[in-house]
């Protein structure tokens, strides 16, 4: 089979499986007492049904697009960056301390300065993780989710400590940003130009990857370590490297959310969103443009969760609904033998190919 | 939280790793306080928490072990979905008050053995439980043949499978084990800690049990001295606070995390995995070969 015809093919697994899982969690519907139509209707019209939620959809795409897209590219070399939540947080704190320290300043000089805070502070958390992973090979799932806790953490010390607002009333909110500190809005609409972010990220990474030799290199380490190995490639700076880019990828969307959605760093600023990122990520098999797609659409079920609070729906329903999906392509990759991570090349097809995707290095057989 | 790692030990040293901890915790909250609430016996709560638990693990070790999926996918599925299940479920008795709940008991005698008495002696009927169950499941790990088996199963399925030991009869087992278990933890928060149900009550603990197992480098015993002292700094940011010590709750906070992150990375340079105690095949799904 082509591999052409194997994406078109694992595309339409995908496809089957977002609609079992609509149909499944319909069926979940039923059984409390909601009308399965009804609350599947009022989810989707609420999420793409208008243009208001269009825009609200987008807007929420933005930072699952990026944090989905900082567990991508650290999936590309089978590494599991669970922390991209954390890395999201210090991204946060980054563009909030541009953003308080240069509070006087214009838009043209403190939201690059904002962005390079949040890229720095966000790598900065992975490489914490990173450093350890390359040279000792100490695992990285256990220390990206350990170091979320404590960017979150250290999000509420500083909004209840250093930096709470006098303004405030003692709520643990700092200070309102400085007008400098808003990203532009397209036109009239509630669009900001931070939807691009993550097409412009998709789009570089994606040329990188496929043009540069540090992406061939990429490819390599994650298609056969040992093969990398052999051909002189540095697998543990490319671990570093790699992880930086997706602690960069993730502070950016702390930017972006402190900005535009807040205006201001507070407690609660991600519903969990570097947690959905991984499913994105897995769901989307590592795929760059697949990760932007599938952002859209979960941001979509967040969205339109709001809505079915009124048929007495509680709002994480849609995580059940998610949750679901994610279930129904993991049995498809493996029932169709269509894989949910098409880019592991050859070596590891059929039963073996989930296998590879276990960070462990392989042994030679 | 002590079950949920006590659990999480079982199913890693078969070889399964369960980051849906979180999700079965949650499940096993809510199912724990509906039946209770229903029944108005704690009994009956707690069984119904051990039960959803393992359903949910069913789930998980379907897709890990017979499809032989990735775990940290199912896993993560089953935190995720877990968290949307529980609140559907628990829709309807969100605040409202527990009929019934697990009051502290000071044993006699141990009790009242000064300092240590009030604190290890003064509490709720599960957490006594717990005490008991890490040794015993220490010593069924490392002495008898069913924990043998169980082991060999996380450490060279293949030896295992040679040996006329059904793999996936004792991954399974295992990773039922401990979503019983962490269905136990989750009731032992809306039954005991804190009766009544809020979405999310369990607030990342499951997280922390899956740190404290690697804390704890994946013995039972160990994991209960790492739930103490995990425990232990929980309160100690409490008091801090009360007695006004100049150090934030959010810093105390951060320690067990760094604390866990320091161990791992240390623990990692002293050794190899075998000095460590990770199980070799954590994670790995067992093919036979034909």
């Amino acid at each position: 089979m082509t591999s052409f015809r194997r994406s078109l093919r694992s595309f339409g697994v995908q496809l089957l499986a977002v609609a079992v899982g609509l149909a499944l969690s319909g069926l979940v519907l039923a059984t409390i007492g909601v009308s399965p139509y009804e609350g599947l209707s009022s989810l989707l019209r609420g999420a793409f049904g208008s243009e208001f939620a269009l825009t609200q959809t987008a807007l929420k795409t933005i930072p699952l697009a990026l944090t989905g897209l900082a567990v991508a590219v650290c999936l590309r070399m089978r590494l599991w960056n669970i922390g991209a939540e954390g890395q999201f947080h210090a991204g946060a704190i980054g563009a909030t301390w541009a953003a308080l320290t240069f509070s006087t300043a214009s838009a043209p000089v403190l939201l690059p300065l904002m962005v390079g805070a949040a890229m720095v502070a966000g790598a900065a958390w992975a490489l914490i993780a990173a450093i350890p992973r390359a040279l000792w090979g100490v695992n990285e799932i256990i220390t990206t989710l350990l170091l979320n806790y404590v960017a979150i953490l250290a999000v509420v010390y500083l909004v209840t400590g250093p930096w709470r607002s006098a303004e405030s009333f003692n709520f643990p909110v700092t200070d309102v940003f400085g007008p400098g500190a808003f990203l532009p809005r397209l036109g009239e609409s509630l669009l900001h130009v931070g939807v691009f972010f993550p097409l412009v990220a998709a789009g570089i990474l994606l040329l990188v990857l496929q043009r540069s030799k540090w992406g061939f290199e990429v490819r390599m380490i994650g298609a056969s370590p040992e093969a990398a190995r052999v051909a002189g490639m540095s697998t543990a700076r490319n671990i570093v490297v790699i992880m930086l880019v997706g602690g960069a990828l993730a502070g950016v969307a702390g930017m972006v959310e402190v900005s535009m959605s807040f205006g201001r760093l507070r407690q609660g600023i991600s519903p969990g969103y570097g947690y959905m990122a991984i499913l994105i990520a897995a769901l989307a098999g590592a795929s760059l443009l697949g990760t932007l797609g599938v952002a859209f659409l979960f941001a979509g079920f967040v969205v339109g969760g709001f809505g079915l609070q009124t048929l007495g729906v509680p709002q994480s329903f849609v995580l059940l609904l998610q949750g679901l999906i994610l279930f129904c392509a993991l049995a498809g990759s493996t029932l169709t033998g269509a894989r949910l991570t098409p880019w592991i090349p050859g070596r590891f097809r059929g039963r073996h190919r989930l296998e590879a995707l276990e960070k462990e290095e392989p042994s030679i057989p | 939280m002590l079950f949920a790692a006590l659990g999480e030990v079982v199913a890693e040293r078969a070889g399964v790793i369960n980051l849906g901890i979180e999700g079965m915790m949650l499940i096993g909250a809510v199912t724990g306080f509906l039946a209770m609430n229903r029944t108005g016996s704690l009994l009956a709560g707690v069984a119904a928490a051990l039960a959803a638990g393992a359903a949910i693990a069913a789930v998980h070790a379907f897709f890990s072990v017979t499809l032989r999926a990735n775990q940290i996918i199912s896993g993560l599925g089953i935190t995720i979905a877990g968290a949307g299940l529980a609140a559907l479920l628990g829709r309807s008795v969100v605040g409202v008050p527990a009929r019934a709940s697990f009051e502290d008991e000071k044993l006699p005698l141990l009790g009242s053995i000064p300092g240590i008495g009030e604190i290890l002696f003064d509490q709720h009927v599960l957490v006594y439980l717990g005490f008991v169950l890490a040794p015993v499941v220490w010593w069924i790990l490392r002495h008898t043949r069913l924990g043998l088996h169980l082991r060999a199963a996380g450490e060279n399925p293949a030896a295992a499978d040679a040996m006329g030991v059904s793999v996936t009869l004792y991954r399974y087992g295992a990773v039922l084990f401990g979503g019983a278990l962490a269905g136990l933890a989750g009731a032992s928060f809306s039954l005991a800690e804190s009766p009544g149900w809020s979405e999310g009550m369990t607030a990342g603990r499951g997280w922390i049990a899956l740190a404290l197992v690697i804390f704890a480098t994946w013995s039972p015993l160990r994991v209960l001295l790492g739930a103490y002292f995990f425990g232990a700094l929980d309160v100690l940011a409490f008091r801090a606070q009360i007695i006004g010590v100049d150090v934030p709750s959010t810093v105390l906070g951060m320690i067990p995390y760094i604390a866990t992150l320091v161990v791992l990375v240390v623990v990692t340079l002293l050794g190899t995995r075998k000095r460590l105690g990770a199980p070799d095949a954590l994670g790995v799904p067992y093919v036979r070969d034909g």
